[in-house]
């Protein structure tokens, strides 16, 4: 990440990324579904509770029993609770919502919990990152462990670490969730991508949230 | 979608150089990209920006299709008086989008 980015990334007024958040907070505070309920009416201001949420997901959920990312317990709290219809992945709607979020968690440590209910997941997760697949026989390991630092088609291989998300990524000329990138990178090694929101991608997500603890929380991010 | 950013310094001292920094959500189509089916997608764009000051124009840009989307636009002016800045951008498919701030220089 070059220092023009980074400084894009820290000024409020020229991240892109603020444009979803501030469509974000009026989502929280406007009314929707049968029930007729805001976010806000029942999580009320989301600079002080949502505070660190979005650092601490994937989540685990009791109910379905395994661990849920930021923009599947969005979904479920409209569905139970708002009695509304889901967001489809990367709607605007969806992407506004999870920015304004994250954008509360910004410095906070990255912390998921891991105990006996997330440790299958997460070893599931780290299966998968350090499975080889696709055409091209490549695990992610390979190279945002073995070669980070170093470059693929001009751009620097980074880490890994997914400290940012939804962040804005100026190749795609809009916000995207973490999943999108990782379908992206799926796609690069030419492997059949998963699916948005299926549990393998979810489960990746955790370990790379996982492999990145303590590392502060930055979304909305900016990166090239 | 939340439409503009805008961030013009709320105080200012006569005769100093102020900086103003706009961020308007666009796709910014170009007009040369075309669908999976092969039909071109039309363009839409914005075209015109303009930025007056106590209704003088004191800023203006044309913008071509090579402009990436959510377009961020800088640039400084001289305090004089207090007032308010408009701003208006205008573009293709009757786009047009207007935000004022008040400034206050003393």
């Amino acid at each position: 990440m070059s220092r023009e980015t980074r400084a894009m990334q820290d000024d409020d007024t020229a991240n892109p990324g603020m444009l979803w958040v501030l469509e974000g907070e009026s989502l929280w505070n406007k009314k929707t579904g049968d029930a007729g309920r805001a976010c806000a009416e029942c999580h009320g201001d989301a600079r002080a509770s949502m505070k660190g949420v979005a650092a601490r997901h994937p989540a685990f959920d009791a109910a379905r029993g395994r661990p849920v990312t930021l923009e599947q317990r969005v979904n479920l709290c409209r569905v139970d609770r708002q009695k509304a219809p889901p967001l489809a992945y990367e709607s605007k709607e969806l992407l506004a919502l999870t920015a304004y979020l994250a954008r509360q968690s910004r410095g906070v440590p990255i912390d998921v919990a891991i105990d006996q209910r997330t440790q299958p997941f997460l070893d599931a997760g780290r299966a998968t990152f350090y499975r080889r697949q696709g055409q091209l026989n490549l695990a992610c390991n390979q190279c945002h462990d073995d070669n980070w630092g170093r470059r693929l088609a001009g751009n620097v291989v980074p880490q890994a670490h997914p400290t940012g998300y939804p962040l804005y990524r100026l190749e795609w000329q809009s916000l995207g969730s973490l999943q999108r990138r990782l379908r992206g990178c799926l796609t690069g090694i030419r492997a059949e991508p998963y699916e948005y929101g299926a549990a393998e991608l979810v489960d990746l997500e955790l370990f790379l949230m996982w492999r990145a603890r303590g590392m502060p929380f930055e979304a909305p991010a900016v990166r090239p | 979608m939340a439409s503009a950013l805008i961030n013009v310094p709320p105080r200012a001292k006569r005769g100093e150089i102020i900086e103003i920094k706009t961020l308007i959500s666009h796709p910014m189509e170009t007009g040369y990209r075309r669908t999976q089916l092969g039909g071109a997608i039309p363009r839409d764009i914005i075209r015109t920006f303009v930025c007056t000051y106590n209704g003088t124009e004191i800023f203006r840009a044309e913008l071509h299709p090579a402009i990436a989307a959510n377009p961020f636009i800088a640039f400084s002016t001289v305090a004089t008086e207090s007032g308010t800045l408009a701003f208006q951008w205008t573009g293709d498919r009757g786009f047009s989008e207007t935000e004022s701030v008040a400034i206050t220089v003393d």
